[in-house]
């Protein structure tokens, strides 16, 4: 990033950081917890221990960081190489990121930026219609629709861990993530020392990853004996059987014809049932347990929007809520062909144009690349 | 307090009580070196026997001589520490597992009217800390005491979302709650093995011990390896000497398998050079953390056929026959 686009976004940043105090707290246990952060054109400081607020704010002021990262796992020795740190355990996280959720709508918002000339075009080209380079980069826009469905996945989320897991609702913190999606940190002793595997297996679970017909009474031979699951059951098998079956009156009827229909069928349902019920989070998140993961309050250097917690997941709109740069007026060289909204306000589209924005949007499509400071 | 009998122990002689048991009966091993007791060291030795061909020793525990079921063991210890050979005690250790294995099961499943419930419950959260509940003739235990035992198993009927659970709990048969415990059951078996030292033995032991010791002999180094390399490592050697690119996955399986063949990170190098983005450092680099020569410290282990078929890096021929992670292949055990 080129050094007049880093001091503008620095001072936005540093501004929050300096007035913002209320929303930026260190996670529980936050002396057993390694802390990282990353500056503007440079590599990641990790390894370090934050004891309480008051030195993560001392830490934020002195280094404007643009991104800051905080452990799952507790450790004995958090300052230590990771070979030394003495893992005790680490809460479960999820990431839900509406770029991996397959949606229709992200053609409409995703910017293909050359890699070569920073030419910026709406639609996929083989070649940069300026440069004929056909390396690009993908910038995507905030979006109504990728923050509802992504919400809708948290749901589900929720749903399953609450019910299946026993994990009460108080366990669960939902995050909006800064960018395109959300966070969760589950913190439940139960769960606490589940090593990589064992984290692999649950998100399998989650995501409905590896069922066999078996499992839901379907047999390969002899298939006439098969029994379904039931309406009122639990956990994946209940879920299955209201799906497939939609009421209590219609299950024997249905029942019969997924029989009939035989094994590889209904293999192909769950397969379905796979798409449309299994949770889409990111596996790797998850199976992590040595993850600094974005810290709550501090700024997604992505987007300039802040990671706040979500306390009414439904009413949240996060391009409202974690808008949370000053609103003063910069100018910059915008080049943004894709009309982006925040804090209720429209904003562009620009085509390589001066223009006079609030902050909050200038830094944004600063950090989106898609402007550059004056 | 739960009683535990001697009908008990004779099922569970691996159990602390048991010792306790041998002590009350004020019997020494100096005692049991008498001529008397040969058949108990005999039976021992049957024990032993039959346990290092891979067979479950069964018990009549219907006859009335249960206190000789209970010795054999506790003397079947002490012929192993004396021979001192690890693959007898291993092989001593997974037989007898089994064989309290299909007694919890049964115990489990005659008494899941909760009536006699305590003693298999008991062993299972006392040796093991897990606790096992009885929901409608069905055990259940929490979710991560299960995930932290059944992520070990590769069968897909394991995975949780083949289960049922429900409120924080997964149900499971008698049969599943013993299987899900078996290898901790043959560790803790070998662990209370390892931890008995033996001294001197009577006179009467030693021959028995001898045969025990040549015994062994039959197990020593009898695995062939072959040299050939398994067909997807094959494939991905191809693929970089080609100088086309091998996907991340693809790199790992070769260093995870080739350091578990022994080789070093300085040997493996070399083979990365015609990959298209080849950089000595970032190699070396990549290769000493998987090894666990850096970074965290954690030794990599090449991935399952599984996760390979998954990854379209399996490329499997006859030569597989079965195995399970591609480390295996070739080796193949002569028959003693």
């Amino acid at each position: 990033m080129i050094e007049k686009d880093v001091s503008l976004i620095q001072s936005a940043f540093k501004e929050y950081y300096f007035n913002r105090f209320d929303l930026i707290h260190v996670p529980q246990r936050a002396t057993e917890r390694e802390f990282g952060y990353q500056k503007f054109n440079s590599g990641m400081t990790r390894h370090l221990v934050v004891k309480n607020d008051k030195e993560l704010h001392l830490l934020l002021m002195r280094e404007v960081p643009s991104d800051v990262y905080c452990s799952n796992a507790y450790y004995t020795f958090p300052n230590l190489p990771m070979s030394e740190k003495d893992w005790k355990g680490a809460d479960l996280i999820f990431d839900i990121d509406a770029k991996d959720l397959g949606l229709s709508c992200r053609k409409d918002h995703t910017v293909f930026k050359c890699s070569s000339c920073n030419n910026h075009a709406t639609e996929f080209r083989s070649q940069c219609a300026k440069c004929g380079s056909p390396k690009f980069e993908t910038v995507s826009v905030g979006c109504k629709n990728c923050i509802s469905e992504s919400k809708k996945e948290v749901t589900k989320l929720v749903d399953i861990i609450t019910t299946d897991l026993n994990v009460s609702k108080e366990q669960v913190e939902v995050y909006f993530s800064g960018n395109e999606g959300f966070h969760l940190r589950v913190t439940n002793v139960d769960y606490e020392q589940l090593g990589s595997q064992e984290r692999a297996d649950l998100v399998d679970y989650l995501m409905f990853n590896g069922a066999v017909p078996e499992s839901f009474g379907m047999k390969r031979q002899d298939n006439s004996k098969s029994s379904l699951p039931t309406f009122d059951e639990k956990g994946w098998r209940g879920r299955v059987a209201r799906r497939l079956f939609s009421s209590k009156s219609k299950a024997p009827k249905i029942t019969r014809e997924i029989i009939a229909s035989g094994y590889s069928a209904f293999q192909v349902q769950l397969e379905e049932i796979k798409k449309t019920m299994g949770v889409r989070v990111d596996p790797k998140v998850t199976m992590d347990i040595h993850r600094i993961f974005r810290l709550e309050g501090s700024i997604n250097s992505k987007s300039g929007l802040s990671k706040i917690h979500c306390t009414n997941l439904d009413s949240f709109d996060p391009y409202l809520e974690a808008c949370l740069l000053g609103d003063d007026t910069v100018d910059i060289i915008a080049d943004c062909p894709v009309q982006i909204r925040l804090k209720n306000k429209k904003f562009g589209p620009y085509h390589t144009e001066k223009v006079s924005l609030p902050k909050y949007a200038a830094v944004y499509m600063l950090c989106k690349g898609l402007g550059n400071a004056v | 307090m739960l009683k535990i009998g001697v009908k008990d122990l004779a099922k569970y002689p691996f159990l602390t009580e048991a010792g306790e048991y041998l002590r009350n009966t004020g019997l020494s091993l100096e005692q049991l070196g008498h001529s008397d007791w040969q058949p108990i060291v005999e039976k021992a030795y049957g024990r032993i026997v039959v346990a290092s061909s891979g067979q479950i020793y069964g018990s009549d525990l219907e006859g009335l001589d249960n206190d000789s079921e209970l010795l054999s063991f506790l003397v079947a210890i002490i012929l192993l520490k004396s021979a001192g050979i690890a693959t007898l005690i291993r092989r001593f250790s997974l037989a007898e597992s089994r064989r309290a294995e299909r007694y919890l099961q049964q115990d489990l499943w005659v008494s899941r009217d909760k009536k006699n419930l305590e003693l298999p419950l008991k062993i299972i959260q006392d040796l093991f800390s897990i606790n096992v509940s009885i929901d409608n003739e069905e055990f259940v235990i929490k979710v991560p005491d299960y995930l932290q035992r059944a992520v070990h198993f590769h069968e897909k009927e394991w995975k949780l979302v083949n289960r049922r659970v429900a409120n924080g709990f997964v149900y499971l048969s008698a049969h599943e709650t013993v299987r899900l415990i078996r290898t901790e059951l043959g560790e803790y078996i070998n662990a209370k093995i390892q931890s008995v030292s033996v001294d001197s033995i009577p006179q009467s032991f030693k021959s028995r011990v001898d045969d025990l010791v040549a015994l062994a002999k039959k197990f020593s180094d009898t695995t062939y390896v072959s040299s050939e390399y398994p067909p997807c490592v094959k494939h991905g050697i191809e693929v970089l000497e080609k100088g086309e690119n091998l996907p991340h996955s693809g790199r790992f399986l070769l260093a995870t398998y080739l350091l578990s063949k022994g080789q070093t990170v300085d040997q493996i190098a070399p083979l990365f050079k015609n990959a298209p983005d080849y950089n000595e450092r970032t190699t070396k680099y990549q290769l000493e953390h998987i090894s666990g020569s850096s970074g965290s410290g954690t030794k990599y282990q090449c991935p399952s056929c599984e996760k390979l078929r998954s990854e379209s890096l399996c490329f499997a021929t006859p030569d597989c026959d079965g195995i399970i992670n591609p480390v295996q292949f070739g080796k193949k055990r002569k028959s003693p």
